[in-house]
């Protein structure tokens, strides 16, 4: 056991994790975030992703340790300061971009890369930059609505 | 102007906050003082018989607790199937013990032999790498058609052969058919594969066993869509708990699709280990895990023959199937390739004559069992695909030969047992000629064209039985439980109101969508409202969410609790304002006396009914709070119809759907909003089980596809937009919402317009193509292309 510090959320932490804890499992069982999910055991669902030092990171594909003095960011520290739903959770909510709920944390994160990167995607730019992250309920359709309203961008779609 | 309360209004989830903060509480966020981890050992062949299990090496590793092995269960319940299927003799079908961990032999990849429990995960799994296995290898049988053979390898040594059940339905028919087939003018035969599905929810199974010593109560957190059946199944059969020692709690569940109705053994493990124990046991699915351990869904091999008379009408429909069980019975595996399926074989349409034979039969496989639709699909595909064949050989249109053999007099009795109460399949069809515009296909075709690629338009219906069930009606079908459900309407002081119900979301909004129906009754705001389910110490009693059943049965639960509740309060209200119960009103949240402006408020009766100081004590009781049982009189029927149009590379075979258009009628709608999400899903899983999934084991019953570098699921850019309208409402005649259901029509409706669109899009290129098995990867579309 070593003691792994870092900042999440603005807020520094520290924790005793083993050589081989995961971020993933850091955050969810040291530091109790659970908003941060397991789907998967080969790094392909998505629902793990957080922002580290501000890239969008599969939490699951680095130790806690590699994360050592970083900064970085989950699902808990999404939403304005006043607690109000941040422009991504609030367009997920408002166009449906939910059903479980689990693959959530991971696309809001996704998205919110996403966004930064290049802040008015196209649908064909969003479903592609989503390509590592699997959502089972929502066939996409809201997803991609949720993320082209976030953008500013009018959700005008030809088959609806 | 659309509503923003009650019934019709598109409600933004509540739910949902907590979901897009990190606030939701699934059951892997549920963590227990003291509580120890559980690792299971699983068997990484398919067929073995057991010698030997030795863990003295591994009891002896850093933080193991205590290893549990096949012996510790032997006197323990087997996992029991839900529901007796009788064969076409009259016979029960043969039905194997499922040990909680295997003892004799090891069955399927993935068969848990040991459990290692330990203070960390990662103790109990090194643990387990030092546990020593003597098994002796056995010969594996996965294909269904080499398990029906005379000799074949037997996957249970006590079972007479590896078939389950011969099933015929309706076995008094079966000689009318196969005259109808022999006398026919045309016959269009089809064989082909419903594959092999894994649900993949993408919150993996998980459970966590906590024992109270002092009261000798259990309580099971689990991954569950139906809290009370598990306590029932797992309490009576398998660890004889009795209902009020056990208390089954699922919090917030990351989606089902059906994999999560069933009780499996790692829920019993923890609870019988937390008990031996005297700590809190945890256990977590890795997806690896889930792969081989949640029952599976489809696995069906099918030939059909459709039976046309001259005019092209449908005279007779014989079928014969092989199901897939996997090596144990799941819960309600048995009833999936007979009653979901068989009688769903009339689809739309009044074919006189039907006959259906289903040979279930046990393999070195996981266990199969329902899946989003769950025997619906694999009804639907083979007719609709046959259809398909049939227009095509007879050179008619596609769309014009569904037609004219519609059903369009209701209620209308199937020669399959089932009767469709309501329905409109040229409402639906003509609703998709317009959303698909399929006026314009021949356009998009050019462009296509011009772009070297070939485009196809597939279209079919489809109709689905839900709401599950009349429970006198699958009594006698063998199920071993009552689908009704029920709702307990709590009528707070202040006038809020708690509802408990039976159902449990994973994913479909209930907490949102049932409190619309109560405000729509009462007149209040929604926010006043709140359900509660997913925990059997807090709610009467409830059969759960499968089956698109939810709104239509416990729905109805709970508003026959709220009409007592507004009965009751009624005659409340008319003590207040001095009239009779008759005369009074409730409208907009308030009671009236019928002509005049002598009204009170909700509120105000609510209070006087636990603040009784003016309240007819003599007649009526305080309180307000009421408790309802529905029992359906039918299953509900919904319908539509759907279009696909794919665009196919003659070079590669890749196939991308370039639109998809769905028209559906689901009777009366709560929350199109919500309606439409649930359609969309569905549309996304029978688009991957049409072009992606495909769950398949080698010859030695080795698992290919346990992971998703290897089981393909559908990604964003898999999938379009899709149009959908669920305008065409025939509502549902016997349930008091008349609702229908929406959760599976998605993945009942889709797979068949998909394989049709593609098939198409290969004869306009000249290829005469008959059929190809899903998923249409492009290695299949091209070699089918070039062969
Ligand atoms: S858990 Fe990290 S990608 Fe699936
Ligand atoms: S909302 Fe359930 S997996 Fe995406």
């Amino acid at each position: 056991m070593t003691q792994v510090s870092m900042t999440v959320n603005g807020k520094p932490v520290s924790a005793d994790a083993e050589g081989r804890t995961l971020l993933v499992d850091f955050l969810r069982n040291q530091l109790r975030l659970t908003g941060t999910h397991v789907g998967c055991d080969t790094s392909q669902c998505g629902a793990c992703v957080v922002h580290v030092n501000g890239q969008a990171v599969k939490a699951c594909t680095m130790f806690a340790a590699e994360a050592e003095g970083a900064e970085v960011r989950t699902i808990e520290g999404m939403a304005n300061d006043d607690g109000s739903l941040g422009v991504i959770q609030q367009a997920f909510q408002d166009h449906h971009g939910l059903q479980c709920g689990f693959c959530t944390p991971g696309m809001v994160m996704s998205a919110a890369a996403l966004l930064r990167d290049n802040p008015k995607p196209s649908e064909a730019e969003i479903r592609e930059y989503l390509e590592g992250n699997i959502c089972r309920c929502t066939g996409y359709h809201n997803i991609i609505k949720s993320i082209l309203a976030a953008s500013g961008q009018e959700v005008a779609i030809a088959a609806e | 102007m659309p509503k923003d309360n009650g019934i019709g209004a598109s409600s933004k989830r509540r739910e949902d906050v907590r979901f897009l903060t990190g606030d939701g509480q699934y059951t892997d966020d549920i963590n227990i003082h003291g509580q120890l981890y559980v690792h299971f050992l699983r068997s990484d062949v398919a067929h073995a018989k057991i010698n030997a299990v030795n863990t003295e090496a591994a009891a002896a590793m850093p933080g193991v607790q205590r290893i549990f092995t096949g012996a510790d269960f032997e006197a323990v319940g087997s996992i029991p199937c839900g529901w007796q299927v009788t064969d076409r003799h009259g016979e029960p079908m043969q039905e194997p013990r499922h040990a909680v961990l295997a003892h004799d032999k090891v069955r399927h990849v993935g068969d848990p032999i040991a459990a290692v429990v330990a203070d960390t995960y990662a103790q109990a799994r090194d643990a387990a790498e030092a546990i020593e296995l003597d098994l002796t290898d056995l010969p594996a049988v996965i294909d269904m058609k080499e398990a029906a053979k005379e000799g074949s390898t037997k996957v249970h040594d006590d079972l007479t052969s590896n078939l389950c059940y011969d099933w015929g339905f309706v076995e008094e028919n079966r000689d009318a058919v196969d005259a109808a087939i022999k006398e026919a003018a045309h016959v269009t035969t089809l064989e082909l594969v419903n594959n092999r599905l894994v649900a993949n929810p993408m919150e993996p199974r998980v459970a966590v066993g906590d024992y109270d010593k002092s009261k000798d109560e259990h309580t099971l957190y689990t991954t569950s869509q139906n809290p009370h059946v598990i306590r029932l199944l797992m309490g009576a059969f398998v660890l004889g708990i009795p209902e009020h020692k056990l208390r089954v709690i699922a919090p917030d569940v990351g989606g089902g699709f059906g994999t999560k109705i069933f009780h499996y053994a790692e829920e019993a493990f923890c609870t019988f280990a937390a008990k031996e124990l005297k700590r809190p046991v945890k256990w977590t699915a890795s997806r690896s895990e889930a792969f081989m351990s949640d029952a599976q869904g489809r696995d069906h091999v099918t030939k059909i023959e459709l039976a046309l008379d001259a005019d092209n009408n449908f005279t007779a429909i014989r079928t014969e199937t092989y199901a897939n069980m996997g090596a144990y019975l799941s819960t309600f595996a048995s009833s999936v390739p007979t009653w979901l399926h068989g009688t769903l074989m009339a689809g739309n349409y009044k074919t006189p004559l039907i006959y259906v034979n289903v040979k279930a039969m046990f393999t070195n496989t996981v266990p199969v069992d329902a899946y989003r639709g769950a025997g619906r699909p694999e009804a639907t595909f083979q007719l609709e695909r046959v259809i398909d064949k049939a227009a095509r050989e007879l050179g008619v249109d596609p769309i014009a030969l569904r037609r004219q053999n519609y059903v369009t007099e209701f209620p209308y009795a199937t020669p399959v047992a089932v009767e469709y109460d309501t329905g409109d399949y040229h409402a639906t069809m003509d609703k998709l000629e317009e959303i698909a515009d399929l006026k314009g296909f021949d356009a998009r075709r050019k462009e296509s064209e011009a772009k070297g690629k070939l485009r196809g338009l597939g279209i079919n219906s489809y109709i689905e039985a839900c709401g599950i069930a009349p429970s006198n009606l699958v009594g006698q079908l063998g199920a071993r439980a009552g689908l009704y459900d029920a709702a307990t309407v709590r009528v707070n002081a202040t006038g809020s109101i708690s509802v408990m119900v039976g159902a449990h979301s994973h994913g479909q909004g209930h907490e949102t969508t049932f409190p619309q129906v109560i405000a729509e009754m009462i007149g209040i705001p929604e926010e006043q409202i709140d359900i509660v389910h997913g925990d059997t110490g807090r709610i009467p009693f409830g059969m759960g969410t499968y089956g698109s059943r939810s709104l239509a049965v416990c729905g109805s639960a709970m508003v026959r609790a709220a009409e007592k509740v507004i009965a009751k309060s009624k005659k409340i209200a008319a003590h207040l304002l001095e009239a009779s119960a008759d005369d009074i009103e409730l409208k907009d949240g308030k009671f009236s006396v019928a002509g005049t402006d002598k009204e009170v408020e909700w509120g105000a009766v609510t209070l006087a009914a636990y603040v009784p100081h003016n309240y007819p004590l003599e007649d009526i009781e305080p309180g307000l709070e009421e408790t309802a049982f529905y029992d359906p009189a039918n299953f509900t029927y919904p319908a539509g119809a759907y279009a696909c149009e794919v665009e196919v590379d003659p070079d590669t075979g890749k196939v991308t759907i370039e639109r998809f258009s769905a028209a559906d009628d689901f009777g009366n709608v709560i929350n199109p909003m919500i309606v439409d999400g649930q359609v969309h899903g569905g549309i996304a899983q029978g688009i991957g089980q049409a072009l992606l999934e495909n769950c398949s084991y080698d010859d030695t019953g080795q698992l290919l596809s346990a992971s998703y570098m290897d089981y393909a699921m559908p990604r964003a850019d898999d999938v379009p937009f899709y149009a959908v309208d669920h305008s065409c409402q025939t509502p549902c005649t016997h349930n008091p919402l008349g609702v229908k259901g929406c959760g599976e029509a998605g993945a009942i409706g889709s797979p068949p317009s998909v394989v049709n669109a593609v098939i198409d899009a290969l004869h306009s290129g000249g290829h005469k193509v008959a059929h190809i098995d899903m998923p249409l990867t492009p290695g299949r579309v091209w070699s089918a292309m070039n062969s």
